[in-house]
């Protein structure tokens, strides 16, 4: 029965009003040859318990980080959300409601997200932001989009060290784009500077992260300048937990800063939904991308928000639109401005060092134990990369059987690597944690 | 209302972060945050409150009728929140092995089955994080499927309708593709005139949303697809309208080789403000080997996420998609089974309802029975009061109804878009009847009321040019604010 409840009087007053017979009637303008004959093919309705019965189920047979001492990280992390959080996510005005093209019906969702591009500039140092992309791999795409209508230019440099997933959705966009894409090998965990600013000549965008896919904290201000001295836009791919401890990408001459916003305000969820951010410097305000809102006022001279430089859209701009998105990731992104409201910038502060020292002690105690480090000389954030003496995949799954995921494996994206283990360590692991690890691992392969 | 900033206070927090026993690690210098990013500075409960206050002023499906055209606001059951909240679902990491993830795997498996049953078509990649996404991704996969065929730089244009929405074009725009546009005859169809001329060996594909935005069913649509097929040429499905033909009709018996489904108008997942969605993209099995990696696939009992596809276009978003939104969808079409065809009977009965009570106040440009929703025009309103589409809109605010689509689809001048959707009773379709006959009895005695509109809302209609010429899109901390008479 689902979710319609129609009564055979409101049925018959409906139908007569219409002027039919019958529902089937008003189908009569589908061509008798493409209609479908026979009932669709699924499982017999359920009840809503009977539902959840089923979902419990499949949900059972999920080791989540509940379950499973979990090491895991690489773009998505499992910082702890607070319970403040559910408020704006459970709310129906928010929850259920579209896109605010109506702004006197929507000034709730308008003036949040206001508030969230402002903390999304407050983190970047960046001057405007929009209102959230699909996830911190797409705006990448975003980002080298921007770029090739701004310079002119056709081709993007990548760092290796960037998360394989972002350039590997770069590199699935660049042709449409009219885009080459040219990566530039890490060195030691990290990438050269100069080897960036030569490969950079005729660029339209330099993309690095900061920290990198092994967690470790590149030279970003020398990386943004040899984009800079070459004349392309310097797109930093930035993790907002590090904001407040790492300086803002605004700060060292980035053009444009993009980021994964899971791991501020938004649960793990097997990868989604998530949101990604997108902040630029204020010359590229109208090629940005997606919904940004802006500040106005009404006809008795109050306040209010609307959407704003509509004409970059799709639904005005059409074939000349800087961007095909509609639906963005809006209510994540309204989790992750109640996050940051909600952590304050001491707060950030605290949970940026939080995470980096239990991250060293990490490093510390597995040294001790045996472990050399992948990258022993480079500073790092709240990940690292250790080696394990044999095929990390192995590891994980016996160490897995011990009840503890110690991270993941870096040979799926990296050549010499497959005896590497990417660490992440949240606020959430204890010292006690990392002691369960490091024993673990020394178990299985010490 | 105030901003949270100016609710901030120095010093003031409402989180704090566990403190271990353990060295402090200091940043190089080089590279440590010089200034701490200005974040809010509020307690718990004034955090709570302002998001409060701020929901307070704000409109969803669950304050109201909310007939918003072509994006199909149905109920957002609760159910599905609670299921994609499971702790199972909620907490698992997109990297976990798939030994770890089979139920994620098994439920992803299973939405793929529906959506191929649906569509009528085998293949189906989950992993677009949106329609638009979708959009994108079946036209890489179109040029991946032609290059294969060695037709790749041959076929270069791409055909959509007059009445598609603006993601086709700047879809077709950011594929790489030129566009052709085609005109709409005098019942509402595709001019199949016009498309003969237009349809030739550059042409890759066609993108047409049917029922299209007008609400009506292509009549011509098999003899579309003969032209498209002799022609060599693909067939795209914008699944925009889907929740009109559930049951009733598949994309794929059509003629459609590639087809997107909105997870979030037809199968519920709240669409958020503005988002989160989903748009899988399910495709005829010879163009299945160019869909994105990874797919979920199933061996024996087990299911894996399958990254060996040496055809694939590739990864268009992170991990395998918007996993939660899968969830909801998935038990959405559970609590249907095969009734889900009686949605669509309902969404389709509603709308011809509405269309049949406000179509002798309005003019209807396509005289056709609709199916989930239809487009009317207050060009009558216009000629006679002055009154335009936009002025019915805001008023419509006062009657606490979310307004329809205006404006679109561009063919029709003064255009409403009526879409009530299956979950909505009569009773509510009356008083929106009852709203919209006092609107146009207004028109004629008291136009200022409605060009004043609305009355009843936390602002009135705001000044949408001064904030384009000069945007404020972020707060400024030294206190200025935007005002009547200029940025104080």
């Amino acid at each position: 029965m689902g979710y319609v409840s129609l009564t055979d009087d409101d049925r018959s007053a409906m139908l007569e009003a219409i002027g039919v017979s019958s529902i089937d009637e008003l189908f009569d303008q589908i061509p008798a040859g493409v209609r479908f004959g026979r009932e669709l093919d699924v499982e017999p309705a359920l009840t809503e318990a009977e539902i959840m019965r089923l979902l419990e189920e499949l949900a059972g047979r999920n080791a989540h980080t509940g379950v499973e001492l979990s090491f895991l990280g690489m773009g998505v992390y499992d910082h702890y959300v607070p319970a403040v959080v559910d408020v704006v996510m459970s709310r129906g005005e928010f929850l259920t409601a579209y896109t605010p093209y109506q702004p006197e019906m929507s000034q709730g969702v308008l003036q949040a997200i206001f508030e969230y591009q402002t903390a999304i500039c407050e983190l970047t140092g960046m001057d405007v932001s929009n209102a959230s992309g699909y996830d911190g791999c797409t705006v990448a795409a975003d980002a080298c989009f921007i770029a090739r209508h701004a310079t002119g230019r056709s081709k993007v440099v990548v760092a290796e060290a960037v998360n394989p997933m972002v350039r590997q959705v770069v590199k699935t966009y660049a042709p449409g784009f009219g885009l080459d894409v040219v990566e530039v090998s890490q060195r030691g965990g990290a990438t050269d500077a100069d080897e960036l600013a030569e490969a950079s000549a005729d660029a339209a965008a330099v993309l690095f992260q900061q920290p990198n896919a092994f967690g470790v904290l590149e030279d970003a201000p020398a990386l943004a300048a040899a984009a800079g001295d070459a004349g392309a836009l310097a797109v930093a791919h930035v993790d907002p937990v590090s904001l407040g401890v790492l300086e803002a990408p605004g700060a060292y001459g980035s053009a444009i800063a993009i980021g994964e916003g899971q791991g501020a305000g938004n649960f793990q969820s097997y990868g989604g939904p998530h949101y990604g951010f997108l902040a630029a410097r204020s010359d590229l305000i109208r090629r940005m991308p997606g919904r940004i809102v802006g500040e106005t006022v009404d006809a008795a001279g109050r306040r209010g928000y609307v959407l704003t430089l509509q004409t970059r859209e799709q639904h005005i701009r059409r074939e000349k639109a800087t961007s095909n998105m509609t639906t963005n990731q809006t209510l994540l992104a309204l989790g992750g401005l109640v996050y940051l409201s909600w952590l304050g910038p001491q707060g950030l502060v605290e949970l940026g060092e939080t995470c980096m020292s239990l991250a060293e002690h990490a490093k510390g105690r597995l040294q001790q134990a045996g472990f050399a480090l992948a990258f022993p000389d480079q500073p790092t954030f709240k990940e690292f990369a250790v080696r394990v003496g044999r095929d990390a995949r192995e590891v994980i799954r016996e160490a897995r059987a011990r009840g503890v995921h110690p991270g993941y494996a870096l040979g799926r994206d990296y050549a010499g690597l497959d005896d590497a283990l990417l660490v992440a360590v949240t606020e959430k692991r204890t010292p006690a944690d990392v002691d369960r690890l490091v024993d673990v691992l020394t178990e299985v392969a010490g | 209302m105030d901003l949270i900033y100016e609710k901030s206070s120095p010093g003031r927090r409402a989180g704090g972060v566990p403190q271990y026993d353990l060295p402090r690690v200091e940043v190089p210098a080089a590279l440590r945050r010089a200034a701490p990013p200005r974040l809010p500075e509020v307690t718990e409960p004034e955090l709570v409150r302002h998001v409060t206050a701020l929901a307070d002023r704000n409109f969803g499906i669950d304050t109201g009728f909310y007939p918003l055209g072509s994006c199909t606001m149905k109920h957002n059951p609760r159910v599905n929140e609670r299921a994609a909240g499971l702790p199972g679902f909620r907490d698992l990491h997109p990297l976990q092995e798939d030994e770890g993830a089979q139920g994620a795997l098994d439920l992803m498996w299973r939405l793929q089955r529906y959506l191929s049953e649906i569509t009528g078509l085998p293949g189906v990649s989950l992993q677009p994080a949106a329609g638009s996404q979708g959009e994108l991704t079946g036209l890489m996969v179109m040029r991946a499927y032609f290059t294969d065929r060695g037709e790749g730089p041959q076929r270069d244009t791409i055909i959509t309708a007059d009445t598609a929405h603006g993601t086709n074009p700047a879809s077709v725009t950011m594929a790489g593709y030129a566009l052709e546009k085609v005109a709409t005859d005098a019942r509402g169809n595709l001019d199949l005139a016009d498309l003969r001329t237009k349809v030739n060996e550059r042409t890759a594909g066609l993108m047409l949303t049917n029922p299209s935005t007008l609400g009506l069913f292509d009549e011509g649509i098999e003899e579309v697809a003969e032209i498209f097929h002799d022609a060599g040429a693909l067939l795209y499905y914008d699944g925009a309208n889907l929740n009109a033909v559930v049951g009733h009709s598949r994309p794929g018996d059509m003629g459609f080789d590639i087809v997107h489904i909105n997870l979030h108008k037809t199968f519920s997942q709240p669409h958020g403000g503005g988002g989160p969605g989903g748009g899988p993209v399910a495709v005829r099995d010879t163009i299945e080997p160019f869909l994105p990696s990874p797919q979920v696939v199933r061996d024996g009992n087990a299911f894996r996420l399958d990254h060996d596809r040496p055809k694939s276009i590739g990864r268009v978003r992170g991990f395998a998609g918007p996993f939660g939104v899968f969830v909801r969808s998935y038990a959405f079409m559970r609590a249907y089974g095969p009734e889900l065809r009686e949605m669509s009977d309902v969404a389709v009965l509603n709308a011809n309802y509405l269309l049949a009570r406000l179509r002798d106040v309005f003019e209807l440009p396509y005289d056709r029975h609709c199916m989930h929703e239809f487009v009317l025009s207050a060009r009558n309103l216009k000629r006679e009061h002055g009154i335009t589409a936009l002025d019915v809109a805001k008023r419509l605010m006062d009657f606490g109804i979310h307004p329809p689509t205006v404006y679109f689809p561009l063919v029709v001048p003064e255009a409403l878009m009526i879409e009530p959707t299956e979950t909505e009773v009569k009773a509510r379709l009356d008083e929106f009847v009852d709203a919209m006959l006092q609107i146009s009895r207004e028109a004629a005695e008291d136009p200022e009321l409605l060009r004043t509109a609305p009355h009843t809302r936390p602002v009135t209609r705001l000044d949408e040019v001064r904030a384009a010429k000069e945007p404020v899109v972020r707060y400024d901390f030294a206190g200025h604010t935007t005002t009547q008479a200029g940025t104080r």
